[in-house]
């Protein structure tokens, strides 16, 4: 059964979630269970690397440059994981079919869709941020970022509408309707590339992206002051 | 004036416009509507700069309804 089939109710939850009947909700404890397995789950793939670090210099200090290779692969574990969560926010190859005045129509609804301060970051990154119930998001061509625990935490979400031929604006609107639609649906649908700490993931973005993710920082800590002070 | 605008890939294209004293509008706007929904394409409906909601019938007080194409994980 495909979402098209019309097999869950078309108002309210995304329809799309028909194309996943396995998965889980992503409300805010399935999120917190799945930062906690990524974070176990690197930990597991660390920990044989950290071992490794320090027992080979116990055995033979001859051994120290063996034990440097298993830090630097230590190191660089979660940093390939951050890479691929990074492509998210990296604008998507489109065909050479867009035509420019397609692209500047497509701009011009989605700076309908959003308020002045999101479109002024949409012209200087790209992205659009946009606060829901779950965190801060960061809406880009390719998928989106969740940013949560006070600017701290972000999860990647690969996820992109249908067709190679629509402007990468147009791109950016599906997913942010579908995102104010349902928000919880959004992050079902969507898959998961990576969890883990927001500083990681910036590292391995391009100047004006990580512009964005820092203005989506900015926001989840005021709004996480916001949550934590109301009665 | 409430506006049927499909996401496409000229950027968009309005379909429809209808205000709630011109039924015969309103008429045209949901044949367009349910047209697109038959190719696959899915509604929602808005204010524009908030709110959204997945519709599957056009509603007579929106003042925007877009019509998109199904999302997915890639």
């Amino acid at each position: 059964m495909t979402a098209a089939d019309g097999g869950l109710p078309l108002t309210g939850a995304l329809p799309e979630l028909a194309d996943v009947p396995w998965r889980p909700l992503a409300d805010e404890p399935a999120l917190r269970r799945t930062d906690r397995r990524w974070t176990l789950w690197l930990v597991a793939q660390e920990l044989p690397l950290v071992a490794i670090a320090v027992g080979l210099p116990l055995l033979s200090p001859l051994l120290v440059p063996m034990s440097l290779i298993a830090l630097a692969f230590a190191w660089f574990i979660p940093d390939l994981w951050a890479a691929k969560g990074a492509e998210v926010l990296r604008p998507p190859r489109l065909p050479g079919g867009v035509a420019p005045s397609a692209e500047t129509r497509a701009i011009g609804l989605l700076g309908d869709l959003i308020d002045h301060r999101a479109r002024e970051l949409l012209t200087r990154t790209g992205l659009v941020v946009e606060r829901g119930r779950l965190g801060v998001w960061v809406i880009a061509g390719k998928g989106a970022v969740l940013v949560r625990g006070r600017g701290r935490r972000v999860e990647c979400y690969c996820v992109r509408a249908t067709g190679d031929d629509l402007p990468l604006a147009d791109r950016i609107a599906h997913l942010l309707l579908a995102l104010r639609a349902d928000e919880p649906g959004f992050a079902t649908v969507s898959n998961l590339s990576f969890s883990g700490a927001r500083w990681r993931l910036s590292r391995r973005l391009p100047a004006p992206a990580k512009d964005g993710l820092a203005a989506a920082a900015m926001a989840s800590g005021n709004r996480d002051r916001e949550v934590s002070s109301s009665p | 004036m409430s506006r049927l605008i499909r996401l496409d890939q000229t950027g968009h294209t309005e379909l429809a416009q209808w205000s709630s004293s011109d039924p015969a509008a309103f008429e045209r706007a949901r044949a367009a509507m349910d047209a697109e929904l038959a190719r696959g394409y899915f509604a929602v409906a808005g204010d524009g700069t908030r709110s959204a909601e997945q519709v599957r019938e056009l509603p007579a007080d929106a003042e925007l309804v877009i019509l998109r194409r199904p999302i997915a994980g890639g």
